[in-house]
């Protein structure tokens, strides 16, 4: 493994609140084109991770790469050409809900693309064609369920084709059939784009699902990395406990 | 019991200095590239235009009210052809710049406060920066230069239809015709006279957006926390638009004696 390998550096990451660590020195990385499954228990810091990796939240020490650059000093348009090759699906979607579905998807294309508005209308109705909703283009967010807003957030995404996608809890409040499919559609796009993956998740069956390596944190700390088979036979207490825990979202 | 008062004073400088950095970030986020023109209109439309009706109709209660209030004092004194005077210099140079400020500061402050705390709280603000763009200069910057354009428009909305709801409770009650109700109204009104008062208003949406837009921005504790948010925005905002009226008029009688 090479550097030019390495889509996501970690090094020592440390973000405190309060006298409260929540990420305590963690390094990892994740390699160009796989999916890389951040598990852990709730408030282990996952999401937090994740924001780290799209500069919404600063560490306290250590830095983040990018494709080998460091990004955490970055500031308003340089941060924002990092931003542009990421993709980041909330865990609650965060669709703008002042603005329809369509307008939802077609946001980043209106802001950071040259193409034409009607050209626009049939870039956003195509992603929203990938993930089954080209019929709702003129719904509002409100009118969706919990899953098509997800894969409503997903499109968004995808928008600007980044190289790089951040997901956070895809499966979280969703029922089983509708986590099946939205992970889906991760698999799909891993497989035909390439792009890399982060996912966050405390499913484990979504995770050993779309994973080629997991990751699981707990106390601030990454206590075990690896492949799904080898975090399955991990003897480490924490990770057997974690890994045995098979239901719920 | 000092130190705690002491200690009260100095928060309250530090929030509104904390208040003063962000509106003034506010500005200068909006004079530099990209300007988001689209999105300015759109927030004219929302916070200005559909601000209006809600203007109109308090300046035209407001107008007949102080009328009929004006004339029951004057009456004693045979002076009732100075009601539409009196009533054209309090509507311009104070009761107008502040009603209409007041008003916006309920229906605009409460609504930047909610709309932004909602957006902090459901990650869309997050979602925004996620996109690469500048969430500060989209939602805020355009909001403060919607108010500073609009607070004026709407004074002079608000000046007009209150000497019209002037008019309207004089008429019912003495007859008097327009014409020469509205000579008598702009009888001793300066071109300068309305310039001052007006302009004064630009100030007042600039506090009712800086501090909607702050409280909304930093929003923290879930949905009681845009509760709050919206309810701090219109007390604080209202709080500082009677403090800065008294400060701008001050210093309009200082550096414009002749507007004063």
């Amino acid at each position: 493994m090479t550097e030019a390998d390495i889509a996501i550096r970690f090094d020592g990451i440390t973000k405190s609140f309060g006298d409260r660590t929540i990420l305590d020195e963690i390094s990892f990385e994740v390699l160009r084109g796989e999916a890389f499954c951040l598990l852990g228990r709730s408030g282990s810091g996952k999401s937090l991770t994740l924001k780290h990796m799209i500069g919404l939240i600063a560490p306290d020490s250590g830095e983040i790469y990018l494709e080998g650059a460091p990004i955490t000093k970055l500031r308003g348009s340089e941060l924002s050409q990092v931003r542009k090759r990421m993709g980041f699906l909330f865990q609650y979607s965060a669709l703008f809900d002042s603005i329809t579905v369509g307008e939802n998807v077609a946001f980043p294309l209106r802001w950071h693309t040259e193409l034409s508005s009607p050209e626009i209308r049939n870039r956003a109705t195509e992603l929203l064609d990938q993930v089954g909703l080209a019929d709702d283009y003129d719904k509002m967010p409100t009118d969706l369920s919990g899953g098509m807003r997800k894969r409503v957030g997903l499109a968004r995404a995808l928008a600007l084709e980044p190289p790089i996608l951040l997901v956070d809890e895809p499966s979280s409040g969703l029922d089983p059939i509708t986590a099946v499919e939205i992970d889906n559609l991760l698999l799909r796009l891993k497989q035909h784009k390439g792009t890399t993956m982060v996912v966050v998740t405390h499913n484990i069956p979504s995770a050993q699902r779309i994973g080629d390596q997991l990751a699981l944190l707990e106390n601030g700390k990454i206590v075990e990395r690896g492949s799904p088979d080898r975090l399955r036979q991990s003897q480490n207490d924490t990770v057997q406990r974690f890994m045995s825990a098979t239901g719920g979202t | 019991m000092v130190s705690e008062i002491r200690l009260g004073v100095a928060k309250a400088f530090f929030f509104i200095g904390d208040n003063a950095a962000f509106g003034f970030r506010s500005l200068h986020a909006s004079v530099k590239r990209p300007f988001h023109f689209d999105e300015t209109l759109r927030q004219i439309y929302e916070l200005g235009y559909k601000s209006v009706p809600l203007i109109a109709a308090a300046g035209i209660a407001v107008g007949a009210v102080m009328s009929m209030h004006t004339r029951a004092t004057l009456e004693r004194f045979g002076a009732e052809s100075l009601i539409p005077t009196g009533l054209g210099l309090a509507m311009i140079k104070e009761t107008g710049p502040l009603v209409a400020a007041l008003l916006i500061a309920g229906r605009v402050g409460a609504g930047i406060g909610a709309e932004l705390g909602a957006m902090r709280v459901t990650e869309q603000i997050d979602a925004l920066e996620s996109l690469a763009i500048d969430s500060f200069k989209f939602l805020v910057a355009t909001r403060v230069m919607a108010c500073m354009i609009m607070m004026p428009l709407l004074t002079t909305i608000m000046n007009f239809t209150g000497i019209l709801g002037g008019f309207i409770a004089e008429y019912a009650i003495s007859g008097m015709g327009f014409q020469q109700y509205f000579e008598q109204a702009f009888l001793l009104i300066e071109f300068d006279d309305y310039l001052t008062a007006t302009f004064k208003t630009v100030i007042f949406g600039f506090i009712i957006s800086g501090v909607a837009c702050y409280q909304g921005y930093y929003t923290t504790g879930g949905t009681a926390g845009v509760g709050q948010s919206a309810t701090r925005s219109v007390v604080v905002s209202s709080i500082l638009l009677i403090i800065s009226n008294v400060v701008l008029v001050k210093a309009i009688f200082f550096f414009l004696p002749e507007a004063a």
